[in-house]
């Protein structure tokens, strides 16, 4: 609690300085301010070499007709790229599937992870065995759950398909197989997602809830009246990151349909043409466009949260 | 703190700090970058980046020819990945990078007109490409030409034979049709009787239709391989897939199946044929052996009774990267690492088909006990055919795997249409593959 208190104090004692800041600084404060920027250089610096210009590369990249195959018929072609990507068929397919990839698995994953959270909150025997077993997938590699989960859904060697009737195939239906995707992010990443509500339920105060008690609040109004409000920052931060993480869903899906029968998701369809066809221009105008529509779930998010955000200046 | 702060300034280095850092943090990439240059007395080094070989039989071919040059040069084997898209991968990335220290490159078949366009790859010409072409079979040859020059020599080759079970089919079919009648009458008695046939969404599926095509006497592409060529043939290539994908013959995991999962199936005796690669013979006889006594091959079936069934060849050429330092001496390596001697090595150890006639007229003890079908595999190399040869192999091949898996989707004359149709976008590299 102090610490957040401490980062909203911040931009109040900037603001009151700021209109002094011209006044010239001491010897002793600039020089600080000189050592602040060389110890913080090398960070930026390899920062902007590491994320800035592949970024900027990607961007002129997808605005060329560039096919490593074809080396000498590369040429500026403005924005042909992202037209040929946003009239395909493929990409629109793809962009559906990984929105309903990503809003099926986000909100069973906030459901169940809020229940797991809660029940790693408030019990109290054999407290450290709970969390250890509901940690457990999140500390499995996702390609060797990918690949169990795989093979339990195969017909004639899993136990899964076995459940089934004897013709089923589930991973050579799109659909099927979109939903046994959905099931191996939900059981890979719920106990992410019931970590960070875990968190933010420390920050509930007992002495509210006891106190919403006494007044007479039932349970269900003490947790939608008092504990989910105060937990938004936390609740902010898990359904952000867990939706930014689905949408970008590729390992899953590698492992278990390598994209076929229309499971792509359009990190597959980036991956497709550019490692596949070889086609830098078109593959570099997919993973533009996953970048923007990230940027655009991050902010529509932020937005819709207000002013929940971590570090705003009301809870 | 501040103290602190304040003790770091008076060493006076804080200026420099930030640049130092970052040279410190970079020196490792630098020393990278340098490369193995230096004094090298000894042999030159040639790299040959190659399918990683369990057998040893490879390395032992390296080993061999670097001592046969005496001194002149040394290979060194580079294992690539195991999946043919990982192999390929690797040698684009270092390939587009213009890296001078690949010498001799394991191809597979289908990426000879990709590399070259891309002059990637040198031609080969005189005594190397006269050495080259001697004694080798006409199929595996035609993998390695493009636009009419030679760009490879082939390594090995592979090829499908029709493999069943004697006990439930005394005499084997010769066609597509009879082995479809065969397959049914033996489900209508309740005895094994799936066709395992690679069914998934992959190159497997382009590589069974192609041979389909092929042996109706058509070709997925023109001549020139400007455009799609398709026709009658390929409308009765789709017209078998789609049979085969809705009859009791069918695996319920056809859709699903590549070649491994199709030896497991006939290995679990459920099925009564099996179309696959030579591999599945000592796989049987150490994993089956009761099923084994009954494990029977022979030619892969025709689509046309009266026409030679045109299988779809695999295997391995070698070809010379462009950025090579030592071109001259890698051509003369690569022609060493496919020579009788070695590819007879690589057949009796590693399994795979050889590309040379005389290994076939000539057979010799431990040959034909390791290849028993030798006589088979042979005759289906001299009538074979090639997949579609295009510097946009890899389009094609997706266009082609995603319309026809699953195969029970396929309408014939719809999947025909929209073939043709995507097909000549992927020719011209044209917008987004699937």
């Amino acid at each position: 609690m102090s610490d957040t208190l401490s980062l909203q104090a911040q931009p109040r004692v900037e603001a009151v300085r700021a209109p002094s800041r011209r006044r010239r600084l001491s010897e002793g404060a600039r020089s600080e301010r000189r050592l602040g920027w060389a110890l913080c250089s090398p960070a930026a610096v390899i920062m902007l070499a590491v994320t800035a210009y592949p970024l900027a590369y990607a961007v002129y990249l997808s605005l060329e007709r560039y096919d490593l195959r074809f080396p000498r018929q590369s040429h500026f072609v403005g924005y042909a790229n992202y037209q040929a990507v946003l009239t395909s068929g493929f990409w629109w397919h793809d962009f559906l599937v990984t929105v309903v990839i990503t809003a099926a698995s986000v909100s069973i994953e906030f459901i169940l992870g809020m229940v797991f959270a809660l029940m790693m909150h408030r019990t109290i025997v054999g407290r450290n065995a709970l969390r250890t077993a509901i940690l457990i997938p999140y500390g499995i590699v996702t390609v060797v759950a990918a690949f169990s989960w795989q093979y339990a859904w195969t017909p004639a060697t899993g136990y899964l398909a076995g459940l089934l009737p004897s013709s089923a195939a589930p991973l050579t239906n799109t659909w099927q197989a979109v939903g046994i995707i959905i099931l191996a992010e939900v059981w890979k990443t719920t106990p992410f997602m019931a970590l960070l509500l875990l968190a933010g339920l420390a920050l509930v105060p007992n002495d509210l809830l006891n106190a919403a008690k006494m007044d007479g609040a039932s349970a269900w109004q003490r947790f939608v009246r008092i504990t989910l409000p105060l937990m938004k920052p936390a609740i902010l931060v898990a359904v952000l990151f867990r939706t930014l993480d689905a949408f970008r869903i590729f390992d899953n899906i590698y492992i278990l349909t390598q994209g076929a029968h229309g499971t792509g998701s359009v990190s597959i369809l980036g991956y497709d043409n550019l490692f596949e066809a070889l086609n830098l221009g078109i593959g570099s105008a997919i993973s533009v466009l996953i970048f923007i529509a990230v940027g655009i779930i991050a902010f529509v998010m932020i937005r819709g949260f207000g002013t929940a955000v971590p570090g705003s200046e009301n809870l | 703190m501040t103290r602190l702060l304040r003790r770091v300034r008076v060493w006076g280095a804080r200026r420099l700090l930030a640049s130092v850092a970052g040279l410190a943090l970079l020196s490792p990439l630098l020393a990278s970058c340098g490369g193995s240059a230096g004094a090298s007395s000894g042999p030159v080094v040639l790299n040959f980046y190659n399918f990683p070989d369990p057998s040893g039989a490879v390395q032992t071919a390296a080993n061999d020819c670097s001592a046969r040059s005496h001194g002149r040069y040394r290979i060194i084997y580079q294992k690539l990945p195991t999946s043919a898209d990982g192999q390929r991968e690797q040698l684009v990335r270092r390939l587009a990078a213009h890296d001078d220290t690949m010498d001799i490159l394991g191809l597979d078949v289908t990426w000879e007109a990709e590399f070259a366009e891309a002059h990637w790859i040198v031609p080969w010409t005189g005594r190397y490409k006269q050495e080259a072409e001697r004694g080798t079979l006409p199929g595996p040859l035609k993998t390695a030409i493009w636009k009419g020059q030679l760009v490879a020599v082939p390594y090995n080759s592979n090829t499908q034979l029709l493999w069943y079970r004697n006990d439930l089919v005394p005499h084997p079919p010769r066609t597509w049709a009879q082995m479809l009648q065969v397959a049914e009458h033996l489900a209508r008695q309740g005895k094994p009787h799936y066709i395992e046939i690679q069914g998934a969404q992959y190159e497997g599926i382009t590589v069974w239709f192609n041979t389909l095509v092929a042996s109706a006497g058509g070709s997925i592409l023109n001549a020139s391989s400007t455009a799609p060529r398709l026709g009658r043939p390929a409308l009765k290539a789709l017209q078998i897939m789609a049979d085969l994908a809705h009859s009791p013959a069918a695996d319920p995991s056809l859709a699903n199946q590549q070649e491994d999962q199709n030896r497991l199936a006939m290995e679990a005796g459920t099925a009564a044929f099996e179309l696959n690669y030579p591999f599945v013979y000592p796989s049987m006889k150490a994993d089956k052996p009761q099923l084994f006594k009954h494990f029977k091959w022979t030619l892969y079936p025709r689509v046309d009774p009266s026409r030679l069934a045109a299988v779809t060849i695999g295997g391995i050429d070698l070809a010379i990267s462009a950025y090579s330092r030592h071109r001259s001496l890698a051509f003369q390596a690569a022609l060493c690492l496919r020579d009788r001697h070695n590819q007879l090595l690589a057949a009796v150890e590693g399994g795979l088909p050889p590309t040379l006639e005389s290994i076939y007229a000539h057979p010799t003890k431990s040959f034909v006990a390791e290849y028993p079908f030798y006589k088979e595999i042979a005759y289906e190399l001299r009538t074979a055919s090639v997949r579609p040869k295009t510097p946009a192999y890899q389009n094609v091949s997706i266009v082609i795997s995603h319309l026809l898996s699953p195969p029970s989707g396929i309408r014939p004359r719809q999947t025909l249409q929209a073939m043709r149709a995507q097909l000549v976008n992927a020719l011209q590299d044209k917008g987004l593959i699937p």
